[in-house]
């Protein structure tokens, strides 16, 4: 369930194409220095590493994201996560803020069509990247076959896991479109439901996995 | 009068069939507004500064320098010098800023000053000697007796037996009976001995809290042909509802308050705010349209909801959103007590249970806590109980789901399953032997026994503990009875029909999740004749006619009953008007399908928007009200009986337990919609599973605090735990006649004596606590090859 793209450069608005970017093992080397650093409106460049690299904040900077095929733009400190924006920002708030450490899947949603706890990733990190999150399954007021399969199959109770599970499960069914129980087991084992409607679940999924989704 | 009695099997269309959650789609496609997700223009986010120690007093408290940064627009200091502080976690400064980053970075800047006390947070067996006996009750002692549903002809002779330690004043009384003090209780209170000495007395952290004795247990065990004796319990355990406790406050003016709440309990909200906050109740507005779980843990505003209205009151009235984060979520916002016993039991020889004695301990936090009802279901002749409650440093205990019953359950049905063992019985049928000590449910569980027993496949599973199968991978079965009472609480309800023909409904309620908003809509499609999409339902605000809290499984039967009744009376007002066009009397009319016609004769009918037409100009409104003597017969009733069953398999080389499947046969007199009554038994049979295996709130001695506050460690069951579940609902003839009774609490009480029992099963001894990790399974292993 964790964004594999670690090692992947951080994008960013101004990003030219000698400047290597930063990796995030790079990022965190150089958040001490950050930290020290006084309030500035644009990035600095430092050496880092023996790389040239950029770093933003403290204090506010500009970043934009592409959710939902829709463009959004806001002034942000870099330590905000994809989920506080999108939650307090953009008001977007079908992802949950629940455990907010990557445990509990409640703020699932797809970066790069890849399922991501939106909680552990930096809002920063997550600019020009394609974010997709529950609003957008629903189409001209029709849901979508996962969504549909929930509510055929009472696979919500407080319902506040369940836009991160069927985020969750729709990009597991895209990837395992005819998934079999112990796939299901595996595959969804990264959300956490507190009232325990995984029974409900377990058959929306082999709901829409029988029918391919 | 019109007919307000629910109508028999052949005379219903919706209810008691599979209706689906109507709310839904709003939860799947992320539409659903929760109180964390309310966002007012201008809100500001609130932060909390909590104490790091589990008992300390507060020396020094500097907030200067965070009322200094910019961005920072209030601090309120809620505890401030010189107050003593129980348990870690506990909140001392709240700041409100701009934006939550902001918001931390004030809180870092308060410097706080601590004398660290000694804490205790440990729950293990009392030592011998230290134990404070009995005495004089404490207005919180009286506080602890009400959340713990101690009946109310114990509490009564106990104040008559020891009096009390201070005389309660008339608000004081007041408060006990919003409380549930019953008229009795607050008489005895009124005209019990005052013993003010002993409340100068420092309390121990150990206080007998209960001793009594029934019958001869003296005798009946000397006469007993067989005696078992065992340790069992269940631990401190969290809520961890996914949506934390909070609220968004805000001053609409300087007098009125509108507050966001994340509550079971919206009418509630505001006459427990109102004092605090020296304003009257009706200025305050509450509303909440959907809350991420409750399960016990959310009637009261809470110490930081007040503070959120106060701190919004200081930054000019804007509102401010105070959520508990999760590490607070599970430290302070709520805890199931602790419930340990050594019990011993006797039988004759044929396997009927003729004695019992336990020596019980548990905690609540710092208010100590009750005894759990036991022996639990079965009312054994001779009985000897004493419990000792803990008062000690690790937060305060609130309601969970079924309070005392889950603990109950494990103490008794775990110290039967092996006195069976021991009688070398087949436990179901040395519980079926005994089920005439369980009273007035006998034939209910009499009849779940069998279906269980079938759905489980009992009888080819069961196998005597001494016959094990060899290999590193056992199985077992185990069971567990329950019982709770879950009558409708006070309901009412507002039902109008437009001359236009729409209808809406509005009750103060709130759904949990539990499918309130879809029961509602039943009852008044079922009622009306119209279809559950023409009705508006609003529920969850301030505005609209109170409910009852959403506790102890009283809402199904408070707002179904409300709900029938104020639309059977609009519906027959509506028949009166539209009698005179149809030449008939309204006595003779019927509506079905949307169509109002003459019964027996549907040539003679009108639309039901053309029946509305002829209300004239002005809707009509109906108030429904639970209870209401004055409009029989009784629509909702109490106590129910439940049987479990579960099956799990063993890994002797690890220690893993995992369970393989589960038997939920459940009663809840007349289900109104099967599918989320099942539901709710899904979901208490994986709770259940949840705090069976895993859950624990882990306390370390050294530095007073909880070791596992957040979701990494404190775990709960994911989907890969789920094993096959089976849920049978009891309905039909015997049940249905019964009324409305409620379903939250019962089905998630007995998984935990019924995981305990299989897992000694499979394994031939008793692992003695919950959670069966694989540590003490181990251990109990290792203990019984040494044996």
């Amino acid at each position: 369930m964790r964004n594999d793209n670690d090692d992947e450069n951080l994008k960013n608005p101004t990003d030219n194409p000698e400047n290597p970017g930063v990796s995030r093992r790079d990022f965190l080397k150089i958040s001490g220095i950050s930290a020290a650093v006084p309030l500035v409106a644009g990035p600095r460049v430092i050496k880092a590493a023996g790389q040239r690299v950029r770093v933003y904040g403290p204090g506010k900077v500009p970043m934009e994201f592409a959710i939902n095929g829709k463009s959004y733009k806001a002034n942000l400190e870099p330590r905000v996560t994809l989920l506080d924006a999108l939650r307090d920002e953009f008001e977007l708030t079908g992802a949950k803020r629940v455990c907010d450490r990557a445990e509990c899947g409640a703020c699932t949603v797809l970066v790069d069509d890849k399922p991501v706890y939106a909680c552990a990733m930096l809002a920063i990190e997550a600019q020009h990247k394609a974010i997709t999150t529950i609003e957008s399954l629903t189409r001209d007021g029709k849901l979508h076959p996962i969504q549909q399969a929930f509510v055929d199959n009472d696979a919500s109770q407080c319902g506040f896991c369940t836009p991160g599970f069927v985020v969750a499960c729709k990009a597991f069914l895209d990837k395992h479109p005819h998934a079999g129980p112990e796939e299901i087991r595996r595959g969804l084992s990264g959300n956490l439901c507190r009232c325990g409607t995984y029974a409900g679940i377990r058959k929306a999924i082999a709901q829409v996995a029988q029918k391919g989704a | 009068m019109p007919d307000y009695a629910w109508p028999d099997a052949q005379h219903r269309t919706l209810i008691g069939t599979r209706v689906s959650r109507v709310d839904s789609p709003a939860k799947v496609s992320g539409q659903a507004k929760y109180t964390y997700d309310v966002h007012q223009p201008g809100m500001l986010y609130g932060k909390v500064l909590r104490c790091p120690y589990a008992h300390a007093k507060i020396v020094s408290l500097d907030t200067s320098a965070a009322e200094k940064m910019p961005g920072v627009k209030a601090v309120h200091i809620v505890q401030g010098p010189g107050t003593t502080i129980h348990w870690a976690g506990d909140e001392i400064v709240a700041v409100a800023a701009v934006d939550e980053p902001t918001a931390e970075d004030a809180i870092r800047l308060i410097k706080v000053e601590y004398k660290q006390l000694e804490h205790l947070v440990s729950d293990a067996e009392p030592p011998k000697s230290g134990v404070q006996e009995e005495g004089p009750l404490s207005m919180d002692t009286i506080d602890d007796m009400l959340d713990n549903q101690v009946p109310a002809g114990q509490m009564v002779s106990q104040i008559q037996q020891y009096g009390i330690t201070e005389k309660p004043s008339e608000d004081t009384l007041n408060g006990l009976k919003e409380d549930g003090a019953s008229d009795a209780v607050l008489d005895a209170l009124r005209t019990a001995a005052v013993h003010a000495e002993v409340a100068s007395k420092l309390p121990s952290s150990y206080q007998k809290a209960a001793a009594q004795t029934t019958g001869d247990p003296e005798k009946a065990f000397a006469e007993a042909a067989v005696v078992s004796e065992g340790l069992y319990g269940i631990p401190v355990i969290t809520h961890c509802c996914l949506e934390s406790h909070g609220s968004i406050s805000e001053w609409t003016d300087p007098d009125h308050l509108f507050t966001h709440i994340s509550t079971q309990n919206v009418s509630g909200i505001p006459g427990q705010m109102a004092e605090s906050l020296k304003m009257p109740a009706t200025n305050i507005r509450v509303h909440e349209d959907h809350i991420g779980g409750g399960f016990g843990s959310k009637f009261s505003p809470d110490r930081w909801g007040i503070f959120t209205a106060e701190i919004s009151k200081k930054a000019g009235g804007k509102p401010v959103r105070i959520m508990l984060e999760r590490d607070a979520e599970l430290e302070v916002a709520g805890a199931r007590p602790s419930a340990y016993a050594r019990v011993k039991v006797g039988a004759t020889k044929d396997g009927t249970v003729v004695a019992w004695q336990s020596n019980s301990w548990g905690t609540g936090g710092p208010g100590g806590g009750g005894m759990p009802p036991i022996p639990y279901v079965f009312s054994i002749p001779n009985q000897r109980q004493e419990h000792i409650a803990i008062r000690n440093n690790i937060g305060p205990a609130r309601a969970w789901r079924a309070p005392n019953h889950p603990q109950a359950a494990v103490l008794t049905m775990c110290a039967l399953d092996d006195l069976a063992a021991k009688l070398n019985m087949d436990p179901a049928e040395f519980f079926g032997k005994n089920l005439n000590l369980t009273k007035q449910r006998e034939s209910t569980y009499r009849e779940e026994l069998a279906i269980a027993s079938e759905l489980m496949d009992w009888k080819q599973k069961w196998h005597p503990r001494t016959r094990i199968a060899s290999g590193d991978m056992t199985r077992g079965v185990g069971l567990s009875f329950h019982t709770w009472g879950g009558r409708g609480h006070a309901s009412d309800c507002d039902l109008t029909i437009h001359p236009d023909g729409s209808v809406d409904i509005k009750l103060g309620t709130q759904d949990l999740g539990t499918g309130t908003r879809t029961c509602i809509l039943i009852v008044a499609s079922e009622t009306l004749g119209i279809p559950m999409e023409a009705i508006q339902l609003q529920i969850g605000d301030t505005t609209y006619p109170p409910s009852g809290g959403s506790g102890g499984s009283t809402t199904i039967g408070g707002v179904s009953s409300s709900t029938r009744r104020a639309a059977a009376d609009a519906r027959d007002a509506l028949f009166a008007k539209v009698a005179p066009a149809l030449n008939t009397q309204p006595d003779q009319l019927e509506c079905v399908n949307g169509k109002v016609s003459v019964k027996g004769d549907s040539s003679r009918s009108l639309s039901w928007k053309e029946a509305c037409s002829k209300l004239g100009v002005m809707p009509l409104t109906i108030r429904g009200k639970n209870p209401d003597k004055s409009k029989p017969p009784d629509l909702t009733n109490s106590g129910v009986g439940g049987v479990q069953m579960a099956e799990v398999e063993v890994d002797t080389d690890t220690g893993v337990v995992k369970v393989k499947k589960m038997v939920a046969v459940q009663d809840c007199g007349l289900v109104i919609d099967l599918k989320t009554a099942e539901t709710q038994c899904y979901g208490a049979l994986i709770m259940g599973i949840s705090y069976s295996l895993y859950e624990e709130k882990v306390m370390d001695p050294t530095t007073g605090r909880m070791l596992n506050s957040d979701m990494g460690f404190y775990r709960l069951a994911g989907l890969s735990d789920i094993p096959e579940l089976v849920v049978h609902m009891m309905t039909g003839k015997g049940y249905d006649e019964r009324g409305v009774i409620g379903l939250g609490e019962p089905p998630v009480i007995s998984p935990g004596a019924a995981i305990s029992n299989a897992v000694a099963n499979a394994i031939g001894v008793r692992v003695p606590f919950l959670p069966l990790t694989p540590d003490p399974v181990l251990a109990a292993l290792e203990q019984k090859a040494g044996a």
